[in-house]
């Protein structure tokens, strides 16, 4: 049964979404507004004199190799992420559902390092890999293996990739979990009765009916892996050696907070609002559907 | 994109103090840094200082975090017409700085003309005042905490690899032989590298050996500098380096001050890094370290130049109602500072170097230097010869951004990608790119 509640008018229907419209209105739409026209022009740093170019920041932007080297680049990191933090998270969380003993320690535990701030997650894996001083990093040397991410871009970005991977898996594995546990047992013992081993279970039952809680995970986690991820990559490599870990946010930082050009960091964040539009905007479709089913 | 948001908040954050001085009868004025820990310290004890030495003014020191930080707030406070009275402004801003419109920023010349508190710029060391003055030598900003590169090494090292611990290398040929020895005997963890890259190894390499590091007087005569650190003696240094780091002898280890945990750590046997390091170095090495010259190239040049100065200035910043009264205090509080005994205890308490002829003249009275053998090296550099145009210091917008082009070509011909020369020709290229749009920006 559904029950509607029919407002007479404007007045008071208004009034009541009044709050939440000033709030979108004054931390969403006005920034974002403000970023859209500054993209569209060059000013100098005190904003002094601004001049109106229409789209040509979009256009050296997407002639610039560079940048275009930026945007595969973040789009492999977003995927490498999201696969390797939820992957783990996944696994996680299908022991954490069976009965062990001291489980609950053990789940606690497992989320903890989501509360851990990018760039301190960022100081823990120096502490682990740095060549020289890293408890692991100073290792691979000894044993002749050439470990300095300072120089070699694949295992800077392999770093990176671990680093922010691992923060994530702990929110993953909340999601993970939750959905396990509102799997019906039902379902499970019934295929254990038809003789289904662990892996197949997991493959035909398990996994199909995590499907919505993994595809919001994918949004987000890509979502994470393309924004969130700035302060454990600049506290790691600053996005060398060379620019082999530079991921978009990092260079809207970089053109806009360091050099102070306006104009082409603005158009990188709109990009970058265009993407995440994209993204939201396909979940939606599929969620949408998923619930109404 | 939330920077016109930030804004109101740094408008109500600089707004508290304007609230207060309106009560009280000194005139107070704001004073926005970015020291930290033991600096922080230094920064306030001299702020106190010039509090008690006079009733007409209240200074007030507000920490605003990094350099780009710091440098990013005040901008934004400007264009909300909120900006501190003063700003400490790092080097490599000074460009961004010098060029920002008249109605925001009051070069120190001008304070000094209106308000008739001479600020001298015969005061002040040549090396550190160039960085920060007009083609002409007017001064735009006051010179504040400066520093400059040395070369650092290891006298365990060099006895252990049969060198003499008391000569330290004095020519690049010499760092090399050197380093091939440290190698050779294994006595240390990593025989030579450096920190600051660019900074040291392209900007200071330029200066010392009077080379141009751009067109236009470094940048100094005009917008339209071209970058020119592409020279044949530019390359020539790359490759040395390049070739010390096939053999082993040289490691790259990183941007910025990355590299310096490794030199307080004793793993390397010769280490370029900014002078300020002997602050750590003194509280924390287990190992016999030694200061030297940086080395120069002796087929380039037969006696170097001085070196340019890195650290920051302290920029004095306008709003629509600021009162002259405001301006003569702010004018009261440079002149404090810039006085030998203030410099002079700066100087001695935070390992920057002096920045006046008198401080520095009286940090040797005082016998700071026998106490403190070779501290006074960074600013001899500082001082020798007489500086040329390629021996003034920078003035390139977005400064920034083209040490990090440096870095990344540098890392890719470290990384065996590129030769030397291709690296430093794309530096150029890319970094002209980045100069061309801070022109463009700055016309507009």
């Amino acid at each position: 049964m559904e029950r509607r509640t029919v407002f007479g008018g404007w007045l008071l229907p208004m009034l009541l979404v009044l709050p939440q419209l000033l709030l979108t209105g004054f931390f969403f739409y006005w920034p974002a507004g403000q970023a859209v026209w500054s993209s569209l022009t060059i000013q100098d740093a005190f904003g002094e004199g601004v001049v109106f170019v229409g789209l040509d920041n979009f256009t050296e932007l997407l002639s610039d190799p560079l940048y275009r080297d930026s945007v595969v680049r973040t789009i492999v990191f977003c995927l490498t992420v999201s696969a390797l933090a939820m992957g783990l998270a996944l696994a996680l969380a299908v022991f954490a559902d069976k009965e062990i003993r001291g489980k609950g320690a053990y789940r606690t535990l497992l989320i903890w390092p989501y509360a851990i701030a990018p760039a301190m997650s960022a100081v823990l894996f120096l502490f682990i890999l740095d060549p020289r001083v890293g408890l692991i990093g100073r290792r691979l040397n000894q044993f002749g293996i050439d470990w300095d991410y300072h120089l070699n871009g694949g295992q800077a970005m392999l770093m990176v990739v671990l680093a922010s991977a691992w923060k994530q898996v702990s929110y993953n594995f909340i999601f993970f979990l939750a959905g396990l546990q509102s799997i019906p047992r039902a379902v499970t013992e019934a295929a254990r009765m038809d003789g289904a081993k662990t892996w197949h279970r997991f493959r035909t039952i398990t996994f199909p009916l995590l499907a919505p809680t993994t595809f919001f995970l994918l949004v987000v986690n890509v979502v994470y892996a393309a924004f969130d991820t700035f302060g454990t990559i600049n506290a790691l490599t600053h996005g060398g050696p060379g620019k082999d870990t530079e991921t978009l946010v990092l260079k809207v930082f970089r053109d806009g907070v360091i050099n102070q050009d306006i104009g082409s960091s603005s158009a990188q964040s709109v990009i970058l609002m265009l993407g995440v539009i994209a993204i939201t905007a396909v979940q939606f479709r599929f969620m949408g559907k998923k619930v109404t089913e | 994109m939330k920077r016109r948001a930030l804004l109101a908040g740094y408008a109500a954050l600089a707004a508290a103090p304007y609230a207060a001085a309106r009560a009280a009868e000194r005139t107070k004025i704001v004073w926005w840094h970015a020291m930290t820990a033991a600096l922080a310290e230094q920064v306030n004890r001299l702020v106190d200082e010039f509090n008690k030495s006079q009733d007409a003014v209240e200074v007030q020191a507000i920490f605003k975090g990094g350099y780009a930080d710091t440098m990013n707030a005040a901008i934004a406070a400007s264009r909300a017409g909120q900006a501190p009275h003063l700003v400490q402004v790092f080097e490599v801003g000074t460009g961004t700085m010098i060029n920002a419109p008249g109605k925001f920023v009051k070069q120190v010349w001008e304070l000094s003309k209106e308000t008739g508190i001479a600020l001298d710029p015969k005061n002040y060391i040549g090396a550190v005042r160039g960085y920060y003055s007009l083609p002409d030598g007017r001064m735009a900003s006051m010179p504040f905490n400066s520093s400059t590169s040395v070369m650092w090494y290891s006298k365990d090292a060099f006895k252990k690899a049969g060198l003499d611990p008391e000569k330290p290398p004095v020519t690049w040929a010499d760092v090399v032989k050197a380093a091939q020895a440290i190698k050779a005997k294994d006595a240390a963890e990593i025989p030579c590298t450096s920190a600051w890259f660019s900074w040291i190894q392209v900007e200071q390499f330029s200066a010392l050996h009077n080379l141009p590091f751009a067109s236009k007087a470094d940048g100094f005569e005009g917008l339209d500098a071209e970058l020119q650190f592409n020279s044949k003696a530019h390359v020539k240094h790359l490759d040395r380096l390049l070739a010390m780091a096939k053999d082993g002898a040289f490691k790259y280890t990183g941007r910025d001050n990355t590299p310096s945990q490794l030199l307080v750590s004793g793993k390397v046997g010769i280490h370029f890094d900014s002078s300020g390091s002997r602050g750590d170095l003194v509280k924390s090495a287990k190992f016999e370290w030694g200061e030297a010259l940086l080395p120069y190239d002796a087929e380039v040049i037969k006696s170097p130049l001085n070196s340019i100065i890195g650290g920051a200035s302290l920029w004095t910043m306008t709003g629509p109602d600021r009162k002259p009264a405001e301006y003569k205090a702010v004018a009261q509080f440079l002149a404090f500072i810039g006085k030998p005994e203030n410099d002079a205890y700066w100087h001695q308490h935070t390992g920057y170097v002096p920045v006046t002829l008198a401080g520095f003249e009286l940090s040797k009275k005082q016998g700071f230097y026998t106490q403190n053998l070779g501290a006074d090296l960074p600013a001899q550099q500082l001082t020798r010869g007489s500086v040329t145009p390629n021996s003034k210091g920078l003035r390139l917008g977005r400064l920034v951004e083209i040490r990090n082009i440096v870095y990344e070509e540098v890392e890719k011909a470290f990384q065996g990608g590129q030769t030397g020369k291709q690296a430093l020709d794309n530096a150029v290229t890319r970094g002209d790119k980045v100069l061309r749009d801070f022109q463009k920006s700055i016309k507009a």
